[in-house]
């Protein structure tokens, strides 16, 4: 299993978290057409590789955050608040979050 | 696709071709008194520069779809691509169990079929694939379980499968070492009993329809990655793989776990994510479990091989990847609900885990069928359920390809049913703990 950086708590083992899953803007339901919203239902993008998705903490702090993630390597490159700009490193700070270095982040 | 059988010519180099010997008691005692060679199962060959239908991913459903092309509709010019070796994904690392005791009437309908060509399957393909119908136990350990099972139990029986719900008492009888007892943590209150549920031997089933295939002409290339799709004008032009480029009509995509990343190159989205499923594999003791025993609320499966092995098998890993790394947690979680069901195993060891990679779909049914690229199929989203379904989807597919209409066996597969919203909810009967 992997560690996940949560924003509040620190490194914690993936086993304390519900996977909410790809990170996805929900479109207006009262705007959106029925194909619209069925592909936001239910289409995904699944890529190997660098993906940006929602976690839940629920063992923990009961907080929603996003990470980025790697799906072959399960690497964790970052974590946020789901309010904060995802590359505003200083917001990250402010929070807690896990920072990705440039030398190409931690393995968690 | 084609509607006739001129597409059936065959073009290939046959030089050093060897058709099989049709496997024999005679030929067992020829070839091991002689100690020759048996000839080649399956032979290697140069790429063509086109073929009539290209499949992407030879695993039980790649190569059974290339099968029955080429044996119920004279399609012999087909490429099986594999990125690695045949069998080497999903139909390598599941847990060989077949059953047909779904929840939708689609389900039970499909899968009975593929239960049917699995009895007659080593015969068929004069490769002994070891089926063995066992009988199949779906432990009901709360009410609304044992709901679910009476309701699949009901389904089951319109759609004429042999399925009942039985007592705790009928389950002790058929599973002696099974704790029934009402002071487990979670006490058995019935199951889904279902005889025709079996194992079989799941290399040989990749291996016989590969030499089947193999045999009628089709071309089977493994370490041939593909590394792109043509399409022009809505259609599929050929295929760029790691060994050289095919210009084809007909491109089926049947990779499973990795079925995003080659729709992705015909691009057509697909709802599936990829979750790791783990299993292992116990030391192999004497015979002492006959059924397969399956629990939902203990999120694991056991059956015993004809080694004698136990094959333990779980839910989806808690969030999608890609990696197929083994982790503690499954071990441990799988131990621990494995010994709540049979107590007397505590003592024994696991010899190796491995992961396999799941595409899941929202409503746990498949997607089968065509994509909004033509010649473009997909034969795709087989979840934690695939290797069972492997006979009927190359059968139906099959069809699909020869006759250009969708089977009537597959039409609650389509992909549009994620435009339309008639979705096929087989969560309750496809999986466990999910």
């Amino acid at each position: 299993m992997i560690l996940l950086p949560c924003p509040y708590c620190g490194p914690r083992n993936a086993s304390e978290f519900r996977y909410v899953g790809e990170l996805a803007t929900r479109p207006d339901p009262n705007a959106t057409g029925v194909e619209e919203w069925r592909a936001f239902l239910y289409m995904r993008a699944n890529p190997a590789g660098w993906t940006t998705e929602t976690w839940f903490h629920r063992a923990g702090c009961r907080q929603h955050f996003v990470v980025e993630r790697h799906t072959v390597t399960n690497e964790v490159r970052a974590s946020r608040l789901p309010a904060a700009k995802f590359r505003d490193r200083e917001d990250e700070r402010a929070t807690g979050g896990n920072v990705a270095d440039d030398s190409g982040g931690a393995i968690y | 696709m084609f509607n006739n059988r001129n597409g059936a010519k065959n073009r290939h180099h046959v030089n050093d071709y060897r058709k099989p010997a049709r496997y024999s008691a005679l030929d067992l005692i020829r070839y091991g008194l002689s100690g020759s060679d048996w000839p080649r199962a399956w032979h290697a060959h140069d790429l063509q520069s086109s073929y009539d239908v290209v499949i992407v991913g030879g695993g039980v459903h790649g190569l059974a779809t290339a099968y029955y092309l080429a044996k119920n509709h004279g399609i012999m010019d087909v490429a099986v691509l594999d990125k690695g070796y045949i069998g080497g994904g999903g139909s390598g690392r599941n847990t060989a169990i077949i059953r047909s005791n779904y929840l939708t009437p689609e389900g039970v309908r499909f899968y009975d079929r593929s239960v049917k060509l699995y009895e007659t399957l080593s015969a068929d393909l004069n490769f002994n694939a070891m089926f063995a119908q066992r009988g199949h136990l779906t432990l009901a350990h709360n009410d609304g379980s044992l709901r679910t099972m009476h309701w699949r139990a009901e389904v089951n029986k319109l759609e004429g499968v042999d399925s009942e719900v039985i007592g705790p008492d009928e389950i002790k009888w058929l599973v002696p070492y099974m704790d029934t007892s009402e002071r487990a943590r979670y006490p058995i209150l019935g199951a889904l009993f279902h005889p025709p549920g079996g194992i079989i031997r799941h290399d040989a089933v990749v291996w016989g329809y590969a030499r089947g295939a193999d045999a009628l002409g089709v071309h089977i290339h493994q370490n041939t990655e593909v590394l792109g799709i043509d399409v022009a004008d809505g259609r599929v032009r050929g295929v760029r793989t790691k060994r050289g480029n095919i210009a084809t009509r007909v491109v089926v995509n049947c990779t499973a776990g990795w079925s995003t990343l080659i729709s992705d190159m015909a691009g057509v989205k697909m709802p599936i994510s990829t979750f790791p499923l783990q299993a292992a594999v116990t030391e192999p003791v004497r015979p002492f479990l006959d059924p397969i025993i399956v629990s939902g609320t203990l999120h694991v499966y056991v059956s015993q091989t004809d080694r004698g092995e136990l094959v333990f098998g779980a839910s989806v890993d808690p969030f999608a990847s890609y990696s197929m790394r083994g982790s503690l947690e499954f071990t441990e979680d799988l131990a621990a609900h494995v010994l709540e069901l049979m107590p007397s195993l505590a003592k024994m060891r696991v010899l190796r885990q491995w992961a396999g990679l799941c595409d899941m779909t929202p409503d746990f049914a498949p997607i089968m069928g065509a994509a909004p690229v033509v010649g473009f199929l997909v034969d795709v989203g087989w979840g934690t359920y695939g290797f069972k379904a492997g006979p009927v989807s190359g059968e139906t597919m099959a069809e699909l390809i020869a006759t250009g209409k969708t089977p009537k066996l597959i039409e609650a597969f389509s992909l549009d049913r994620f435009v339309d919203g008639s979705l096929v909810g087989e969560k309750g009967a496809a999986a466990v703990g999910h």
